[in-house]
């Protein structure tokens, strides 16, 4: 383990949400995508931080806050490698990754120019038809927002 | 189908679409029927159409229903900015049923969501146009006897023609084989040649309409316009190719039936007007019966 993040275990939180292995320089969209700006509670983040897997990531600790999969689950638009961590007491009590959600809710805006989403105040829906090669299918144009034309709101 | 609203071809299962052509054959036996005389139909035109509302507004007359509404939105209060949501909450209120066509893609799919009485899809941009695909359907079914196993060539512009991608995906219920002929710029799009791998069908592509004209039961000619072409010099090449004339036609199969969303322009030479083939003019008129039965059914009269 690098040095970095052994520091940052030292910090560990009693209570709350560890994200690790996100994909560096995605680490403020995660925050903005999970409303972190406006929590209360302690957040802690670090980016560019080496990792043996992936060369560089980011992390993100919460204290006292837990996530619902739904809510989780949206990052893994930006974050496809993600682990989450639950800590409860300083101890582990859950750790699994992130799983691309089969709908996507207000957070992605419709690639097509045309859709009604773009013109109108509409909170964007969009079921995933490909988990893997992210492929999103607006709920109102039909059109298919791909994984290089996702723009976050 | 009850107080469904219909938006999209797929909202609707293979049997409800037989359910709604049925119908259709009894209008078309008996228009007359003023079985709707206490309900209002919304005819909201936020763009332009001769067909698709002159069809639905002489379906609601046939059957007796009032019809309110605009033929485009110059002068309504959608000038004034007013939201699509707003005016589809205030109509919803005055009307049993709404009809709309939206320049927007998702528009219909969005007014279905906030209106209080279902919403039918006359047209939403490029994306949907559902019930042009149930009178399509609707035309081949009268003209083949059945919608089984036929061959079905599609003709023109496959690239952004909606018609064209709903009646694939609807004739992916029935076994088709399709014969798919465009220039090379306007192939059907690989999203709808999927809805036919996934079904298991055989789709072949051509450049040349005249490999088709003797294998199929159904030619779907549609508009190529020049606004699609990225570079002029490749419309001119290839505008007179897409046009069918009564000499081409000579060695059809003998139920072979020319079918065509219209306006028409050039594609089809006016000589195949009078020959057996030609049915785009019945086509349209057929557009009447399937509205009509898709009012009824949704309003619960049929």
């Amino acid at each position: 383990m690098d040095k970095e993040t052994r520091e940052l275990k030292v910090t560990a939180i009693e209570n709350g949400t560890v994200i690790d292995h996100i994909p560096a320089n995605n680490v403020f969209k995660v925050i903005r995508i999970l409303n972190l700006e406006n929590n209360n509670h302690q957040v802690l983040f670090g980016d560019n931080l080496e990792s043996k897997k992936y060369g560089k990531k980011g992390i993100i600790k919460v204290s006292n806050t837990f996530f619902a999969p739904d809510e989780i689950n949206k990052i893994a638009l930006v974050a496809p490698t993600a682990t989450l961590i639950v800590i409860r007491n300083f101890k582990v009590v859950e750790k699994k990754q992130v799983e691309v959600p089969d709908e996507i809710v207000k957070i992605v805006k419709c690639f097509n120019p045309g859709c009604i989403t773009n013109h109108e105040d509409i909170i964007t829906r969009f079921t995933v038809i490909d988990k893997n090669d992210l492929k999103l299918k607006c709920r109102y144009c039909e059109k298919i927002t791909a994984k290089n034309n996702i723009v976050f709101l | 189908m009850k107080g469904k609203s219909l938006i999209s071809i797929t909202d609707y299962t293979k049997d409800e679409y037989l359910q709604i052509l049925n119908t259709a054959a009894g209008f078309e036996a008996n228009p007359n029927q003023k079985i709707l005389s206490d309900k209002v139909v919304a005819s909201l035109f936020f763009e332009p159409s001769t067909r698709t509302r002159l069809s639905f507004e002489t379906a609601a007359n046939r059957l007796g229903a009032r019809v309110v509404g605009f033929s485009d939105a110059g002068n309504t209060s959608v000038q004034k900015g007013e939201s699509l949501k707003d005016t589809i909450i205030m109509v919803s209120s005055y009307a049993d049923i709404i009809v709309m066509r939206h320049p927007r893609e998702g528009a219909a799919r969005w007014a279905s969501e906030v209106s209080s009485v279902p919403v039918i899809n006359a047209g939403d941009g490029a994306n949907q146009h559902p019930t042009q695909c149930l009178l399509d359907l609707y035309s081949i079914m009268q003209t083949q006897g059945t919608l089984n196993n036929l061959q079905i060539a599609m003709v023109g512009d496959l690239k952004y023609g909606r018609t064209v991608h709903s009646l694939v995906q609807a004739m992916c219920n029935f076994n088709a084989t399709f014969h798919l002929v465009s220039p090379e710029e306007l192939k059907l799009p690989s999203v709808v040649k999927m809805h036919i791998k996934e079904a298991n069908l055989e789709y072949h592509q051509y450049t040349d309409l005249a490999d088709v004209i003797p294998i199929a039961d159904i030619i779907y000619m549609t508009r190529i316009q020049k606004e699609r072409f990225s570079d002029p010099i490749e419309y001119e090449k290839v505008k007179n190719s897409y046009v069918l004339n009564k000499a081409m036609i000579a060695g059809c199969k003998p139920n072979m039936k020319i079918l065509h969303p219209l306006p028409r322009v050039n594609e089809i030479s006016e000589d195949v007007d009078s020959t057996e083939q030609a049915y785009y003019f019945k086509q349209a008129e057929n557009g009447v019966y399937v509205r009509q039965a898709l009012l009824t059914t949704i309003l619960g009269a049929k």
